[in-house]
């Protein structure tokens, strides 16, 4: 799937490019796989399961964040890392994983359709 | 639900900017640490780790704007920003901002102030609860004044039985002349006027009383205790607004009445029924004792709820003509026709076109504002080009830079509205205190909710009329050009100046429509002055005499003989008269006919009637055609008549010594005078004729004193005054009223129209001649250079003033062209308004194109001769 994003520079055409939408879910998602979880943590994690084929600067993921704070689905405390480094903690909420499901669903259904249709008039 | 709380958390996060940035920056310092904890793991040096730290975490202040996107909110923040910006501009550029906000003011002020008056007078509905079930019911086309529009005691009673869509039919006497009571029991009598109004009427109009109560049936009988209502403005001036008035007797006239009410300060009686007079009382009008008095109630009715007008209309057609004209005088079948016309239509229906055309008038003037304001905003955008160009180049979207100066458009408008509105409640407040314009409904003018959203609503859009093009222009630039422009005088300077100078030739245009109207309408309105009205009100002063209904006849002309006979004698007087009912006053009209002759249904006419004194004619300075003026000997009926009653009487012969039935009695015609206006300056005048009061037989209903002097009324005032309390000590302190004032009157709305629209006229020359001299100057400017080279080449002083000249003239004749087009077009409207003068009148054409040319060739001379005085040196010089 190739999404376009609108004012990111373009840094090499080679990546997929992300959309605030599917950043956000990525998120709840690394954040009910992985339970707490600070934001340096979730972006190096998204970073190694997508299998680095996502183009993510590690900054975009504050904006995210706040996003879904603000909506009620992940909750955030200040806490201390392993290093021993002060750092914010997010974690998902009851909430943020009814979210999470529907979505997972939404997204697996359009992958579905999108692929039929796709291939149906392909050339072979 | 979850965007209900994500907007909510969003308003949070706009107020604790400060704690969550600080916040943010401690997470993104965190998270920079642990990327370069995690670098030097891997084994990069402590700078390599930095570096590639960096790198992966992208824009830090990029990461930092798009997360305060997502928290507060940014549209308030950006316009936040616009406004600090737009006022820091605003404010550096102050004449700028001074003169703009100055002429919105005046655009958006007159603009307000003209709403407000429409709004009172045509489309807001009266000040009675449930006002659009009033009615008025009138005779259709009436042949003469108010005496037409009248119905009698009896035929109003059958009526009020009879109907069956009215809730209730009232009335009010409407031959009631000013002062025509007296209240004593003070050293001077103070004259007083009051109006009889049926039983029901204030229960009709919906009109509760403030103190007390209203009528009851047994005080509107004969010979029932006498009582009155008084208005609120006479209550507060003459008993202090004292609340134990209800139930006190009051001396009227010798009487002794009692007050069982005073009338709210909302119920302005003049204002609906009578604009332009003030009525200070209301009695009883007790229908048997006006029974044989013939038509004289103006009828008003409120229908039942879920009548129409059609219904009631329809109602009326079949019941009036059936209706008895006098119970006692059954041969009287007056076959009376009603016209049921809405209440509000009726008081207001007529200056509707009027109104229209003055609306049109102050929006035009505000267009005027708005192409003004365009231009002055395109020259300044031009100066700034540079500004946009850089923020262009920065990343500033095309929208955000419109958004800019839509927000500077938008905060002069909010200024120019604010203090147009404080201009606009001063000008009502104004109007509204001016008694003397017969205008109705003028003094509830005020600035009320509905002003203030229409100001609020043409700010917005004067905002946008004149802010949307320069700034779409501004924000089109092309970058490259813009940024290496060097200021004046290139390209760039150059480049809206077709566009400036279209919108001079728009302004010139609009001017030209207005002063157009204006100059038709002060036309017409000096073409009334000059109407032959048949007297002579320059030098005649009127005074109302103590007038005593009941007094014997006989004894009355001698009375008035004594009058006239003493006031002679004071020095100073050249002559003097009485009558019992002045011109463009009210009046009242009989029946006459040539004695003998049968005449078919409609072919005569209500005449009007007055009772004088002999003297009264030369008095008012009438002329008369043919036979003598009365004599005070003259016991026998005689009748003098207006040459249109003679025409239709006797066409074609000498009408001196026929006989007429005039008032029921038989009079012989011993003069013709000339036509008088007797009902209005433009009407026509209608049938007349005088009677002597000398006869008894012929009843006067008042007594005005004339006296024709050529000294000022004031210094006989007090002589006069003398004499007429020698004769009657009664006489109260009526004022000396000059007969101009009556024709002033009478003409004081067309008056009152005229100067506006010559107001706005003269305001829109200004505003053009301004812009004008605006597109020159800045021309002038630009072209510095081009002109120093040319007067280096050899172009003298007068040929670099010519050139300016002609510039400017090449654009007035354009904008002329054109408004003269548009004046043909906009001023078949106001056709109707016009008096004596045809909407092409080449003469109004021609004054206004030379009064352009000329103002014109003004705005254009300071530049021109700036521009003939550029040194070509410095000129060449300077960037």
């Amino acid at each position: 799937m190739v999404i376009t994003q609108e004012d990111y520079g373009e840094m090499g055409d080679s990546k997929l490019n992300l959309l605030q939408g599917t950043l956000d879910l990525m998120v709840l998602q690394t954040l009910a796989a992985m339970g707490e979880q600070h934001g340096y943590g979730i972006a190096r994690r998204i970073e190694q399961v997508s299998g680095d084929e996502v183009l993510l600067n590690q900054g975009t993921i504050y904006a995210s964040l706040v996003r879904l704070q603000q909506r009620g689905w992940i909750d955030a405390e200040w806490g201390v890392s392993d290093n021993n480094r002060k750092a914010k903690f997010y974690s998902i909420t009851k909430r943020g994983l009814k979210q999470l499901d529907e979505d997972v669903e939404y997204w697996q259904r359009l992958a579905a359709v999108m692929g039929r249709v796709l291939s149906a008039g392909s050339r072979d | 639900m979850d965007y209900l709380r994500q907007m909510w958390n969003r308003v949070r996060a706009f107020f604790h900017k400060e704690p969550l940035d600080a916040d943010l920056d401690a997470e993104m310092a965190a998270h920079l640490e642990m990327a370069v904890d995690e670098n030097m793991q891997r084994g990069m040096s402590p700078d390599e780790a930095r570096r590639q730290a960096m790198v992966r975490f992208g824009g830090v202040q990029q990461a930092r704007e798009k997360q305060r996107e997502a928290r507060g909110l940014p549209f308030v923040d950006v316009l936040g920003q616009d406004m600090r910006y737009t006022l820091r501009t605003l404010g550096r550029d102050a004449g700028f901002t001074v003169v703009a906000v100055l002429i919105l003011a005046l655009g958006i002020g007159a603009n307000v102030a003209v709403f407000s008056v429409v709004n009172t007078i045509l489309l807001r509905p009266l000040p009675f609860p449930d006002a659009g079930r009033l009615v008025r019911i009138s005779t259709v086309n009436p042949p003469c004044g108010e005496s037409c529009r009248t119905y009698s005691a009896d035929a109003t009673r059958e009526f009020q039985e009879r109907n069956r869509s009215f809730e209730r039919v009232s009335g009010y006497f409407a031959f009631t002349g000013p002062d025509n009571y007296k209240l004593m029991g003070r050293a001077v009598p103070l004259p007083v006027t009051g109006i009889l109004v049926e039983q029901s009427f204030f229960q009709t109009l919906g009109v509760q009383p403030m103190l007390g109560r209203l009528f009851l049936p047994e005080e509107c009988i004969h010979d029932a205790r006498p009582t009155v209502l008084l208005s609120y403005p006479f209550w507060k001036r003459e008993f202090a607004g004292k609340r134990d008035i209800v139930g006190q007797a009051v001396n009227f006239n010798g009487t002794a009445v009692t007050v069982v009410g005073v009338l709210p300060e909302t119920f302005d009686f003049g204002s609906v029924f009578s604009p332009g007079a003030k009525v200070d009382i209301f009695t009883p009008y007790v229908m048997s004792d006006f029974e044989n008095d013939g038509n004289d109630l103006a009828l008003v009715g409120r229908l039942k709820p879920g009548v129409t007008l059609a219904q009631a209309q329809e109602e009326t057609n079949s019941l009036f003509p059936t209706l008895d004209g006098d119970l006692k005088h059954p041969e009287w079948k007056p076959g009376y026709t009603g016209h049921v016309i809405g209440l509000k239509e009726y008081v207001s229906g007529r200056l509707r076109r009027s109104l229209i055309v003055l609306w049109s008038a102050v929006g035009m003037i505000l267009l005027i504002v708005c192409v003004n304001l365009s231009n002055l905003l395109l020259a300044r955008a031009v100066a700034r080009s540079r500004e946009f160009a850089m923020r262009s180049a920065l990343g500033a979207g095309r929208g955000r830079l419109v958004r800019q100066l839509l927000t500077e458009s938008l905060i002069l408008s909010g200024a120019g509205a604010a203090l147009g509105l404080a201009i606009a409640f001063g000008v009502t407040e104004f109007l509204a205190h001016q008694g003397s314009i017969a205008l109705p409904l003028l003094g509830s003018v005020r600035i009320d909710g509905e002003a203030v959203g229409w100001t609020v609503a043409i700010a917005v859009v004067a905002a946008v009329l004149f802010g949307l093009m320069p700034a779409l222009r501004m924000a089109s630039g092309n970058l490259q050009e813009a940024l290496k422009d060097s200021g004046h005088g290139t390209s760039a300077g150059r480049k809206h100046e077709g566009l400036r100078s279209a919108l001079v030739v728009t302004e010139i245009a609009l001017a030209c429509v207005l002063l157009v109207a204006g100059g038709l309408l002060l036309r017409s309105f000096l073409h009334l002055l000059d109407v032959d009205l048949g007297f002579e009100p320059a030098r005649a002063t009127a005074i109302s005499l103590d007038f005593d209904d009941g007094q014997k006849r006989t004894a009355r002309a001698g009375q008035w003989q004594e009058i006239i006979r003493q006031v002679k004698t004071i020095p100073g007087v050249e002559t003097a008269g009485i009558s019992d009912n002045l011109p463009l006053s009210r009046n009242r009209s009989w029946g006459i006919s040539a004695k003998g002759v049968e005449y078919r249904p409609g072919e005569l006419q209500g005449t009007f009637v007055f009772i004088v004194s002999p003297g009264y004619l030369p008095a008012m300075g009438m002329r008369l055609q043919e036979g003598r003026d009365f004599q005070w000997d003259d016991n026998e009926p005689v009748v003098i008549i207006n040459k249109t009653v003679a025409r239709k009487l006797w066409p074609g012969q000498d009408p001196i010594g026929r006989i007429a039935t005039a008032g029921g009695a038989d009079a012989r015609v011993i003069g013709v005078i000339a036509d008088v206006h007797e009902s209005s300056v433009e009407g026509e005048a209608g049938w007349q004729m005088y009677l002597p009061v000398t006869v008894p037989q012929f009843g006067p209903e008042g007594a005005e004193l004339v006296i024709r002097s050529a000294l000022p009324p004031g210094t006989l005032a007090r002589s006069i005054m003398a004499s007429l309390r020698q004769i009657d000590p009664g006489q109260p302190a009526t004022e000396f009223r000059p007969v101009q004032r009556l024709v002033d009157h009478a003409t004081s709305p067309r008056r009152f129209f005229v100067l506006l629209v010559g107001i706005f006229a003269g305001l829109g020359l200004l505003l053009a001649s301004l812009g004008i001299y605006g597109v020159i100057a800045y021309s002038v400017t630009q072209r510095t250079q081009e002109i120093g080279i040319r007067m280096a080449l050899g172009a003298t002083r007068g040929r670099v003033q010519r050139g300016v000249l002609g510039k400017t003239l090449g654009l007035v004749v354009a904008g002329v062209g054109v408004g003269t087009m548009g004046s043909l077009l906009a001023t078949r409207m106001i056709a109707s308004l016009l008096f004596g003068t045809a909407a092409t009148d080449p003469l109004t054409y021609a004054g206004m194109v030379v009064l352009l040319m000329a103002v014109a060739l003004v705005a254009g001379y300071l530049p021109a001769r700036r521009a003939s005085r550029i040194n070509p040196m410095i000129a060449l010089r300077t960037n």
